[in-house]
């Protein structure tokens, strides 16, 4: 099963700290910034929810 | 001495069978675009293998002359030997495969794997009619009979093709926000905006539609379509690195019409290219599903009917 790994979120989405490391930035820019580093850091897919939050995925099964 | 050992009736037709099984080993054993066996000591552990198959055929058929039926059992150790050749290949290539950018999938090596088993059943074919022939007849008909399991050979290890079984079409890679589509069928989601214009400058996309119904469900085994995948990344190359999870290259079907689309991010990018490549991709034999051999399809065709 695949697994959220990390949150990169923006303030204003709603978005609270829960079951994983959650990432706060003001405005899109600086989340797709910290986004893009943790996609290296984490060897994660990042995904657009399209409410102002990226969650970095690792699926099982792909290869890395 | 060497005149005494021509003077068995069985010296010639030994000779030509073994000659002919070798022969039928070395051509199918061609380095092709999947660049295996590539290296000197897989292709003599098997040019080896295929000597002995050869050795194993062509001796088998004085024995049975001579009333030796033991000896065939000697058949059922060559055959025990090749299986564990099938193995061997299948071990090497998944130890492989957990290194590869784009990996070939367990299909398609289980059917590399039952290939090579079966070009050595193939050469003691071979060895053993081109024997027969010269031994029953004389040399020239075991030439005769060596030639035509040679032809018989390569009618029976030619496999299909993809595009024997499928229209292959250039489609368009479309970014809708976040989420990436190949002409209208639904790839993935992607976050970053920096993939997103990596894919948008790189990518490629295509549609096979398939031509029977029975292709379409082989066409949406796993399997198969990571062999397209692998195929296409090995020979054009692939953009990607690893721990870049989200530039894997992907084929997604529409669930609705059996539609197949490609989505590869290439070296070389040649539309032309790629789609000569999808058209020949292998058809897996382990992928290949026949539903309308079923009865069930078939009364529903009478009762239709």
């Amino acid at each position: 099963m695949s697994k959220i790994v990390a949150i990169a979120a923006l303030k204003e989405s709603g978005v609270r700290g829960g079951g994983v490391p959650t990432f706060y930035s003001d405005d899109t820019a600086s989340m797709q910034k910290i986004a893009f580093t943790l996609e290296k850091i984490l060897d994660a897919t990042a995904h657009d929810l399209k409410n102002g939050t990226i969650i970095l995925v690792r699926h099982e099964g792909g290869s890395s | 001495m060497i005149e005494e050992f021509m003077k068995s009736p069985y010296t010639v037709g030994v000779i030509i069978g073994i000659v002919f099984g070798i022969i039928s080993r070395l051509s199918m054993l061609r380095t092709d675009y999947r660049q295996y066996p590539a290296n000197p000591h897989g292709r003599i552990v098997h040019i080896s293998l295929g000597v002995i198959a050869a050795s194993l055929g062509a001796v088998a058929v004085p024995a049975l002359l001579e009333k030796e039926y033991t000896a065939v059992t000697f058949l059922t150790l060559a055959a025990q030997q090749f299986r564990e050749v099938r193995s061997m290949e299948r071990e090497t290539l998944t130890r492989i495969d957990s290194l590869e950018l784009v990996p070939r999938g367990v299909t398609y090596i289980e059917g590399i794997a039952i290939a090579f088993e079966g070009r050595n059943y193939l050469a003691i074919t071979t060895a053993l009619l081109s024997t027969l022939g010269s031994v029953l007849f004389t040399w020239y008909w075991g030439v005769a009979a060596g030639l035509l399991a040679l032809v018989l050979t390569h009618f029976f290890m030619s496999g299909k093709t993809v595009s024997q079984l499928a229209h292959i079409e250039q489609a368009e890679v479309v970014m809708k926000g976040p989420d990436l589509y190949v002409n209208d069928i639904y790839i993935m989601n992607i976050g970053l905006e920096d993939t997103r214009e990596k894919i948008a400058r790189h990518s490629l996309g295509f549609i096979l539609h398939p031509k029977t119904p029975d292709f379409k469900v082989t066409l949406a085994n796993l399997g198969q379509r990571q062999a397209i995948l692998h195929d296409l990344s090995t020979i054009l190359g692939v953009y990607r690195d690893s721990g870049e999870p989200s530039l894997v290259p992907q084929a997604k079907i529409d669930l609705n019409d059996g539609r197949l689309a490609v989505f590869i991010l290439p070296q070389d990018r040649d539309p032309a290219k790629a789609m000569q490549v999808i058209g020949q991709v292998p058809v897996l034999e382990n992928a290949v599903r026949m539903p309308s051999e079923s009865k069930a399809q078939k009364g529903e065709a009478k009762s239709e009917g």
